[in-house]
């Protein structure tokens, strides 16, 4: 089994375009759709890399990742932030709550490829 | 004594214009001819009856000569200047403005001063405008929502597209989901389009989508004519409720908490001070809050508010603006054509920001606002009792009513609507000039 990648997103056909290119890469693939209970989510699939979108129902994502550093089992884990925000302060506000990276949409599913591969390696 | 210096050139410009020839002028003047030259050349000083003479030939007042360019004009031309320097390094072949020459610019040329003052003071203006709208752009919750809705549906074609294009042997399971999901997404993605076609289209002209939830509360409350029939009674909070989902005046959630918290009230009042009993009271002693509030036992801010959330066949016209104390204006009800800002601060002479000042003490003014007069009643409400730990929070109410026979013989107040749109020249509360005497 590959490493796990845990999924945050909130539109379903994200979801499964991106599932699909990382599972055909080896990684093991799980899902949460909202923003409410992700830390639990997080928390109970321990995942190797989170890939965390902004803009999710109940919570945003600079609320969730606060909570992942905040927790010390998490410090380090590497989270790829997902947004159509792409203004230089919502990058900045991204890199103040500890994202590894940070990517606009659209992206290419190379792009995120790439990215989950070097943030699990580095 | 620059600008006193320059009174020749100024005459000599204002003959110029006049078609005044130098001996003409000097004779009409009766002075002669080389010591006009000697004037207009500013090598002799000028005053008193000499350039009374001159100024009625020329058909100018003599301080239009004596005095040049207003403060007004020079400090404009000044700004113009300053903010002709802060981009100065993008407009590389303009020179910079002769700042020392200033007045002598203004003094010889009034006219193309006051149009490069006033289209410079404009053109602040327009930035400034600029500024707000844009702001709003950036955090309107309609467009942000709209835009991600596009841009998360073309991330999701593109990725789908891409997987369909690029994946060898796809499963036909797999295949065919995709196809549903890039079928499905195209769909939102018009949709999405449509929805962001209609925000950018309406917005110019109508102003309809930079509303603030202010606004949307007051478009609200005069849909219904600041009355709402169905909170008479009791048991009538859930319909609050009703009234607030799905009212199109009431887009973003801002605007309908503000709603629902004035309907709230609207409901506490009416069962506090029922219809039937409002109007039978009212129909005995008139629109007279302190009376009502003497007959009912009920506090004279609710009797207020109440009057203004009737029917107008029970109470007649009846205005209410209500501020907090900070002087934000929070409820706004016009009547017979007084006007009311839409949002900043109003006319500081207003009754209603007098009693902030002196809380607990009801006040009766007539004001005058141009051709209007009416009658304002005005008091505060505190809202949050005073503790140890903190200090009261006072809102401060001024009921408009029309004025009474015989009211017109008593002291009145002139008042105005807001700075920006009062031309009251000597206003000693003014905080700005007014965009209309002095333009944008």
């Amino acid at each position: 089994m590959g490493k796990k990648v845990l999924l945050i997103e909130d539109e379903q056909n994200i979801i499964e375009a991106v599932s699909f290119i990382l599972s055909r890469d080896g990684w093991e693939v799980k899902t949460h759709s909202n923003g409410h209970d992700a830390i639990d989510a997080v928390r109970s699939r321990a995942p190797d890399i989170v890939i965390l979108d902004v803009m999710l129902p109940g919570k945003s994502g600079f609320d969730i990742l606060r909570e992942i550093r905040a927790d010390e089992a998490f410090s380090g884990l590497p989270v790829l932030m997902l947004s159509a925000r792409g203004q230089a302060k919502d990058v900045e506000m991204a890199e103040h709550a500890g994202a590894n990276q940070y990517m606009t949409k659209p992206f290419s599913n190379a792009e995120v490829l790439d990215a989950v591969r070097n943030l699990v390696t580095a | 004594m620059l600008d006193r210096s320059m009174v020749g050139t100024r005459i000599r410009e204002r003959r110029v214009m006049t078609g005044l020839k130098q001996a003409e002028l000097a004779e009409k003047a009766g002075i002669s001819a080389s010591y006009l030259n000697l004037i207009e050349h500013n090598r002799r000083r000028i005053g008193g009856r000499t350039l009374l003479q001159i100024a009625e030939v020329l058909e100018v007042e003599p301080t239009a000569l004596s005095e040049g360019a207003g403060a007004h004009l020079l400090t404009a031309l000044q700004e113009a200047a300053a903010g002709q320097r802060q981009i100065g390094d993008s407009s590389d072949a303009i020179a910079e403005p002769e700042l020392d020459r200033v007045e002598e610019f203004a003094g010889r040329f009034p006219g193309w001063a006051g149009l490069l003052a006033g289209l410079s003071e404009r053109c602040t203006g327009m930035e400034r405008t600029i500024t707000v709208l844009t702001e709003r752009l950036a955090h309107d919750p309609q467009l942000a929502e709209a835009l991600h809705e596009v841009i998360s549906t073309a991330t999701s074609i593109r990725s789908t597209a891409a997987i369909l294009a690029e994946t060898r042997e796809l499963e036909p399971e797999w295949q065919m989901r995709f196809h549903r999901n890039i079928n499905e997404d195209g769909q939102r993605l018009a949709e999405g389009a449509e929805t962001l076609m209609h925000y950018l289209e309406s917005a110019p002209d109508t102003g309809a989508d930079i509303r603030s939830p202010q606004d949307e509360l007051h478009l609200f409350l005069e849909q219904y004519g600041f009355h709402f029939s169905q909170l008479e009674g009791w048991g009538a909070a859930p319909r609050v409720e009703a009234l607030v989902d799905n009212n199109p005046a009431l887009r973003t959630e801002p605007a309908r908490i503000l709603a629902r918290n004035v309907l709230r009230q609207t409901a506490d009042d009416a069962r506090a001070l029922p219809l039937e009993d409002m109007r039978r009271i009212v129909a005995k002693v008139g629109v007279r809050p302190d009376h009502i509030a003497d007959k009912t036992g009920q506090p004279l801010a609710r009797v207020c508010r109440r009057l203004a959330f009737l029917p107008e066949d029970i109470t007649g016209p009846v205005g209410l603006v209500t501020i907090d104390g900070a002087g934000a204006l929070l409820l706004r009800k016009s009547v017979l054509g007084f006007a009311l800002p839409r949002s900043g601060a109003a006319c500081t002479l207003w009754p209603v920001y007098e009693v902030l000042a002196q809380p607990g003490r009801p006040l009766r003014r007539i004001l005058r606002q141009g051709d209007l007069s009416l009658e304002a009643l005005s008091l505060t409400e505190e809202v949050r009792p005073a503790s140890f730990g903190a200090a009261p929070l006072t809102h401060a109410h001024m009921l408009l009513l029309p004025l009474e026979k015989g009211a017109a013989s008593e002291a009145v107040l002139d008042v105005g609507v807001t700075c920006q749109i009062c031309t009251k020249s000597d206003c000693p509360a003014r905080r700005e000039p007014s965009i209309l005497s002095g333009g944008l």
